[in-house]
């Protein structure tokens, strides 16, 4: 094997592809978060509209977004195939658990994982799916907009409507919160940042972090479904 | 004070092993270990097989005494090891659940003995400094930091007991190889042999079977040394570097 394969194969190589992804999909949530704040606007879904337009045709967008999906991928068949290896490092395990040293986030990030994993699947089939590779979405025109979009919005719209769609939301996010309590300090941990100085900085902002941002995307489907 | 234990019993490494009951009659002033002498006492005179154990100095720094106590490697005191906690911590008529350290690379030998030549091998593969024999130096003739020595102290601390293994969900040894990793590389004498070092260390503590580091930080919390997860990142940083900077594959 090359030094390559031996690196990215040892237990810290495998730690580090984890940390890494998992850094890029916590940039990638601010800016997800950024650009869905839009459908807070009171103007008919034009702002929103116009911006997923952009963001399914530009090139350059394109590229990183396919680079997202390979990441998630990747985020996620490491952290199984790391997860069932650990639990086989203890065939025989104890009578009695230890809940008292660790956190519930961090044994269970595989579990929830998963559960924000169905999420992706259930709110990509709704939209990204629809957006992309259907014709289900009308046509609008917007004034001052040269090109015809697809009214992304009002397909949102319809399913904030949907009481199980907001409950699967709301699920879904408690288990990033969860997720990100353990994972954005690991993230730091494993890439050998950790001192005196900083790491109570960088847990403070975790912290701060998977609370914010996962309120930031609930704001919206319980927006729609309580106010529109 | 009257105790019931549950202890576990196994024969040897290939028979499969089973809970026993028994009781126990301690007093408050009793170590842990001489709890189980008198149990074990109490066995022999019974005709039965004492139960077996690992112990050497009883002084909280030889790590030759292991043992998961409900749940929790060395007991529920922190910083101490199971030969420094005493009875008068439990109460009249408690139970208490006696497990050996679990993990593959911890293979039981019999009852609550486990076998830790896995952490002997971490160490023979890069955990040493090759040192020129002779006269010893002079003091002082190699400058170290005093900041940089108390860390290398402090990861010397760790006395090679498998705690933060038995407590890991992963049963991962980073916490062990990182204090030792860690202890060499702070110090001057150390650093000329850390990039092999740390490569060769991680590759044998890989192919022990240990599980991969999940930052759950159990390790740190067992610990009856308080060796800090400082330590891992430390490692990383240096098992990095060292697979970009060394020749070896």
């Amino acid at each position: 094997m090359s030094w390559i394969t031996n690196f990215l194969t040892s237990s810290l190589g495998k730690k580090l592809v984890m940390s890494l992804t998992g850094l890029f999909l916590i940039i990638f949530l601010v800016v997800h978060l950024a650009g869905n704040l839009q459908l807070l606007f009171d103007d008919g879904g034009e702002a929103f509209n116009i911006y997923a337009h952009m963001m399914s045709t530009d090139p350059l967008i394109s590229v990183v977004a396919y680079g997202l999906y390979f990441f998630i991928l990747l985020h996620m068949v490491q952290g199984i195939l790391i997860a069932i290896q650990n639990r086989g490092a203890r065939k025989v395990k104890y009578a009695v658990g230890n809940r008292k040293s660790n956190t519930f986030a961090s044994r269970n990030m595989m579990l929830l994982g998963l559960l924000i994993f169905f999420f992706l699947a259930v709110h990509m089939g709704d939209f990204w799916y629809k957006m992309k590779f259907t014709n289900d979405l009308d046509m609008v025109t917007y004034a001052g907009y040269d090109a015809a979009v697809r009214d992304l919005y009002t397909r949102v719209n319809a399913a904030f409507q949907e009481w199980w769609i907001v409950l699967i939301y709301i699920i879904g996010l408690i288990a990033l919160a969860l997720h990100l309590w353990h994972g954005f300090q690991s993230a730091f941990q494993t890439l050998g940042l950790n001192h005196k100085k900083y790491t109570p900085i960088i847990q403070g902002l975790g912290k701060i972090y998977s609370i914010v941002i996962p309120i930031g995307f609930a704001i919206i489907p319980l927006y729609y479904f309580f106010v529109k | 004070m009257k105790l019931k234990l549950k202890i576990w019993r196994q024969k040897n490494q290939n028979s499969k092993g089973k809970f026993s009951n028994y009781t126990v009659e301690a007093s408050p002033e009793m170590s842990f270990l001489e709890m189980l002498d008198v149990l074990n006492q109490q066995l022999i005179e019974n005709k039965e097989e004492p139960v077996a154990f690992e112990h050497d100095c009883r002084e909280g720094i030889c790590g030759t005494c292991s043992m998961v106590i409900n749940g929790q490697p060395h007991g529920p005191m922190g910083l101490t090891t199971t030969c420094q906690l005493h009875m008068r911590h439990y109460k009249d008529g408690d139970t208490i659940v006696i497990e050996p350290f679990r993990a593959n690379s911890f293979p039981v030998i019999k009852d609550l003995v486990v076998d830790r030549a896995s952490f002997d091998r971490i160490i023979e593969a890069g955990g040493f400094i090759s040192v020129n024999t002779g006269q010893a130096p002079d003091g002082n003739t190699i400058p170290i930091e005093q900041d940089e020595a108390k860390k290398s102290f402090d990861a010397a601390a760790c006395i090679g007991c498998g705690a933060c293994v038995a407590a890991c969900p992963n049963s991962s040894a980073m916490l062990f190889t990182s204090a030792k990793v860690a202890h060499l590389g702070y110090l001057p004498q150390g650093q000329v042999e850390q990039g092999k070092r740390v490569k060769r260390m991680v590759v044998q503590m890989d192919k022990e079977g240990f599980g991969n580091c999940s930052n759950t930080y159990a390790c740190e919390a067992e610990c009856p040394k308080g060796i800090s997860v400082a330590n891992i990142a430390k490692m990383n940083r240096a098992y990095f570097s060292a697979v970009v900077s060394t020749d070896e594959k």
